[in-house]
């Protein structure tokens, strides 16, 4: 069985890059290379397949995702502007794409650690950059 | 091809095991844990899998799926409180996963002849939601 967990966080970046001249920049990135930044209201799913604790009727302990989530992403994240508060955004653009890698990435990191090796599986994440557009990592 | 039906119910619940402590029942369900019971508006998406039919272009009728779905799920669940009125929830938890297996075994032997049920996913809120697809 899978459960999907949805969170939010809200953050600001602009989409930039030094290997392209300004012209470029705006070509390729449009209104999400204003020199300011702009920002979104995140919407983050995290999939986790487990077995069915009959015990329970869990699959996962919540409150142990939820903080794991929540160390990992949201406090990370929150009301943070991604490019200048992040290490991780320093030479990496915070495209959608890339901001869902790297929320993989510290989820993955974290998840042995706090499930067990007999826990339950992360499976899919799906980031929401708004409601139009979201990328989804297996 | 995959066809997807979703209907909607309200219901209470409490999380608690029998025989476990205040203690663990907060631990294990938090806020749900409250003896006195809470409530969600449940989303249930039902998918069903099948060719449509040469005659018809169906792959199942679904005014025959909402009836099923309003007989098995939406009628016994709908405004109730399912550990005291929804067995077998006066002995099952009734988390998001039991009730979500519960549905699926209601649903399950409805849909014969080439039409398989797929997948049943229920919200029990617009944050937390199962996916089930009958394994074990």
């Amino acid at each position: 069985m899978r459960l999907t967990r949805r969170y939010r966080f809200s953050a600001s970046h602009r989409l930039h890059s030094d290997r392209f001249d300004p012209a470029e920049n705006e070509r390729i990135y449009g209104k999400c290379n204003n020199p300011f930044g702009h920002g979104h209201d995140y919407v983050l799913e995290v999939s986790v397949r487990g077995a069915l604790d009959e015990r329970t009727g869990r699959i996962v302990d919540l409150e142990v995702l939820d903080g794991l989530v929540n160390a990992q992403v949201i406090s990370r994240f929150e009301h943070k502007n991604l490019n200048r508060e992040l290490g991780a955004f320093e030479a990496t653009i915070p495209t959608t794409e890339n901001l869902a890698i790297e929320i993989r990435r510290g989820l993955q990191q974290a998840w042995h650690p706090a499930f067990g090796a007999n826990g339950p599986a992360i499976e899919r994440i799906r980031l929401e950059e708004t409601k139009r557009n979201s990328i989804e990592l297996q | 091809m995959l066809i997807t039906r979703r209907v909607d119910f309200s219901a209470s619940h409490v999380c608690r095991l029998h025989g476990a402590s205040d203690e663990e029942n907060c631990a294990l369900y938090g806020l749900a844990a409250n003896p006195h019971g809470h409530g969600h508006n449940y989303i249930l998406e039902v998918t069903l899998e099948g060719d449509p039919d040469p005659a018809t272009g169906m792959v199942f009728d679904l005014k025959q799926l909402k009836d099923v779905l309003n007989r098995e799920v939406v009628e016994p669940m709908d405004h109730r409180f399912l550990n005291y009125e929804v067995p077998p929830f006066d002995r099952l938890v009734p988390t998001v996963e039991n009730v979500a297996v519960e549905i699926w075994r209601r649903l399950e032997p409805h849909f014969r002849d080439g039409v398989r049920l797929a997948n049943v996913r229920l919200y029990e809120t617009e944050d937390l939601f199962v996916d089930y697809a009958g394994e074990r």
